[in-house]
């Protein structure tokens, strides 16, 4: 009797003892960075805030979440700001909602200007401070502003950026073959048409695949068009609705980009036929080239970490290397350099000093050194030391960012209303690679372009 | 996080735990001491009243913005444009229609296969194994179900298959099919995995039902010389009519309100979405808040008729005890 009456009680004792030892297993302890190890000159000037914390969300993840975290720890340190990151695939689903309800983080990393646009209008984000905003007049061009700009207030500073528009290639096989870099999209032509002539493969890989983002690479592709085929002024019509979607001057870019896209010499190498471009995942898509199977993918600079997807570095990104890029040429081999690309911006939904201070911070050139240093980014800030990047894509890349004759282009997708940018347009690129015709498609994304 | 961290947060939760029993067992202290008059309408409010709350703030405000919300444009004018664009823009059309289908099917074929498996296994030897192994997939969430047969549909441009259902068909000497891109089929696919989810549900309910139709009609039946299709046609079904409203519209509920699997397997690409996915889509993802709050205002319209249904048997059913 008296054992049993132990036992009774027993088994619950041992259950939480085995629980609590579990739970703090979870717990890192980790030690507070010592102040006195990091050099807090480039610091000061954002002042001390003891016991101040904020709190930042957005759409980076792992690694980069990882590194994002590591370029403002001395920051941390030296300010006594407390800096807590919370990445999330649904972030920007989610930040509006938490906007209305009250309940955002005190910074959001936003990726697109539209989103940008849509909070603003909402009424929830703090403007950018005179600091803010006297770096961003020092460090980023007008194009870049205009972009963390909604109805002529200004809110958030670049962070960072990306190129779209490279053309993946090997260049062993180029030399091998003979190859040569396109310089104008004649020569693309021409180039894609003598590798579909000698025979062995396709010449382009391309995967469209991305879970409810399924299309976008392929908006991408029409951007590049568009820019280069019509010119700036054309693109920003495009994207503000000055002309319809379905204008003669996008079918003309659409159908560029079919002769690759919808055509079965040109799609899809050492993957399949056209319709496989919607079942191969973005991330993948670019690999056939390590195999020889496929010589030419269309993906943006960030692409540099996918071509290892075991980890390691055993395919390396260089002019040397497994694999490099080259910008998609121009019309005329002359033309101005002009580039789409993306970034994100970290807005403001608190009103306090620390988190102005925060994001003064985040603006600053000594925050661009740090975070690109780090590896796998780039960012436009004119401040930034190109050779600080992580490889010579990256390098090139920021050049090309620095360059004040680059017209820099944002992300169409981005800037449209989400009812086009981040659903019709996605979904009319699908409907079109798998056989509907350019018309039909612009006409579905015309109509869903909303009122008003 | 730290361990102090850890026990903060835990020590929270005990905190908020008390306040909330010492919250609940003031109130019913008070409650039995509410005067003698009127007392039973003092307990009646009260005991309603958190309740009620929890109700006006999670259900009725909400379904009321949502209304008012689908009646509004992006800048907060009134407008009929939210409902113009659902009744006229093809891919508008092409998610009502898919809904429709999924209703049509899910509730029948799950109903079904669940009424002739539970007929089939009733007093069979092994019979719980029979029923546990049908009743296993309700058990896993819809996007587990969705990831999983997300597996069974792949398709490879390349190489060897790894979907189930494609290495099938290469084994048989066809060519692999991108299933879940191809239209119409993609949309049937899916619809599969709701049906395997639901059907160990069906069966149950229907199963427990069956047990419940007293042996002496059946017998009595057998007497008078009925087949067995006979049978169960005119003893059994009647016997589980009430068992198969709650199955037919409890599944139909459910289906009207898909989002996961489709989610999950598709995300509504290949003209797969139904209305829940586009209700989501289009307030969260497309930003068209107005859009989104019609799409849901229509799937509330649909629902509402089989709830009624459901509330209508349920009380002639309680009439007739």
């Amino acid at each position: 009797m008296r054992i049993r009456r132990h036992r009774r009680w027993m088994a619950p004792v041992v259950a939480a003892a085995a629980v609590g030892l579990a739970l703090t297993g979870c717990t890192g302890d980790a030690a507070e960075q010592d102040a006195a190890d990091v050099d807090c000159a480039d610091y000061e000037q954002y002042g001390t805030f003891e016991g101040k914390s904020v709190s930042v969300a957005g759409t980076i993840l792992d690694l980069e979440a990882d590194r994002l975290s590591e370029s403002w720890a001395d920051f941390e340190t030296c300010t006594g700001i407390e800096v807590d990151y919370q990445g999330s695939s649904e972030f920007e689903a989610q930040i509006a909602v938490l906007a209305e309800g009250g309940n955002a983080p005190d910074v959001g990393i936003v990726p697109q200007p539209g989103l940008l646009g849509r909070l603003a209008a909402g009424g929830w984000l703090i403007p950018a401070s005179a600091d803010v905003e006297a770096n961003v007049d020092e460090w980023w061009s007008a194009d870049w502003k205009q972009y963390g700009t909604y109805e002529d207030t200004f809110y958030a500073a670049p962070l960072m950026a990306s190129i779209k528009g490279y053309v993946w290639y090997s260049p062993a096989e180029f030399e091998e073959k003979g190859y040569e870099i396109p310089k104008t999209l004649d020569e693309l032509t021409a180039l894609s048409e003598q590798i579909a002539a000698d025979g062995d493969h396709k010449p382009w890989c391309v995967g469209l695949e991305s879970g409810d983002a399924t299309g976008w690479p392929g908006t991408d592709w029409v951007e590049d068009y568009m820019l280069r085929l019509h010119g700036a002024d054309v693109y920003d019509q495009w994207v503000t609705h000055g002309i319809p979607f379905n204008d003669p001057q996008v079918a003309e870019a659409f159908d560029a980009v079919g002769a690759y896209l919808k055509n079965d010499d040109m799609v899809n190498g050492g993957i399949g036929d056209v319709s496989t471009q919607v079942t191969e995942a973005f991330q993948t898509a670019g690999l056939p080239i390590l195999d020889g199977t496929c010589s030419l993918h269309h993906q943006a600079s960030f692409y540099e970490t996918f071509w290892n997807p075991e980890g390691g570095d055993e395919n390396t990104v260089a002019s040397d290397g497994s694999v490099f890029a080259f910008l998609l040429p121009p019309v005329n081999a002359d033309d101005p350099l002009s580039v789409t690309g993306g970034g994100e911006f970290p807005v403001a939904f608190r009103d306090a000093e620390e988190v102005e201070a925060f994001r003064t911070y985040l603006s600053s050139d000594t925050w661009a050194n740090n975070r690109v240093s780090l590896g796998g980014v780039i960012s436009a800030n004119k401040g930034l030391d190109p050779q600080v990047a992580s490889s010579e894509l990256l390098t090139q890349s920021i050049e090309i960012l620095q360059d004040p004759e680059t017209t820099f282009r944002f992300d169409g997708s981005d800037l449209m209303p989400g009812a086009v940018g981040a659903d019709s347009f996605w979904k009319g690129i699908v409907a079109w690679v798998t056989g509907e015709d350019t018309a039909q498609v612009l006409d579905t994304i015309e109509s869903s372009w909303p009122k008003g | 996080m730290t361990t102090a961290d850890l026990l903060g947060k835990l020590l929270q939760v005990v905190m908020g735990l008390a306040v909330f029993a010492a919250v609940v067992g003031l109130l019913i202290f008070f409650i039995d001491k509410a005067p003698k008059k009127g007392r039973d309408y003092w307990q009646l409010a009260l005991f309603l009243l958190p309740a009620m709350l929890f109700i006006t703030v999670g259900l009725v405000y909400p379904a009321i913005r949502t209304s008012l919300l689908a009646f509004q444009d992006s800048s907060g004018d009134w407008t009929l444009d939210n409902f113009v664009w659902t009744f006229t823009q093809p891919a508008a059309i092409r998610t009502l229609i898919n809904t429709i289908i999924w209703v049509l099917l899910v509730p029948t074929l799950a109903t079904a296969i669940g009424l002739a498996y539970a007929v089939f296994i009733d007093r069979s030897r092994g019979e719980k194994y029979y029923k546990v192994i049908l009743f296993m997939p309700i058990a896993i969430s819809f996007v587990g179900a969705g990831v999983i047969w997300g597996f069974v549909y792949d398709y490879n441009g390349v190489g060897e298959q790894i979907g189930l259902l494609n290495a099938l068909v290469v084994a048989a000497g066809g060519e692999p099919v991108q299933w879940l891109q191809t239209d119409p089929i993609n949309t049937f696919l899916l619809i599969v995995v709701m049906i395997w989810i639901q059907t160990g549900f069906a069966m149950v309910l229907l199963s427990a039902a069956i047990k419940g139709v007293p042996t002496e009609q059946i017998e009595a039946a057998q007497l008078d010389g009925t087949n067995g299709w006979q049978r169960f046609m005119n003893v059994t079904v009647p016997g589980i009519r009430g068992a198969l409203v709650v199955v037919l519209t409890t599944i139909s509920i459910a289906t009207l309100k898909v989002f996961d699997i489709v989610r999950t397997m598709t995300a509504g690409n290949f003209n797969t979405s139904v209305i829940a996915n586009e209700m989501y889509t289009q307030a969260f993802r497309a930003s068209e808040v107005g859009r989104g709050s019609a799409l849901a205002l229509i799937l509330f319209v649909l629902v509402l008729p089989i709830v009624i249904y459901n509330v209508n048997v349920l009380r002639k059913q309680r009439e007739i005890r």
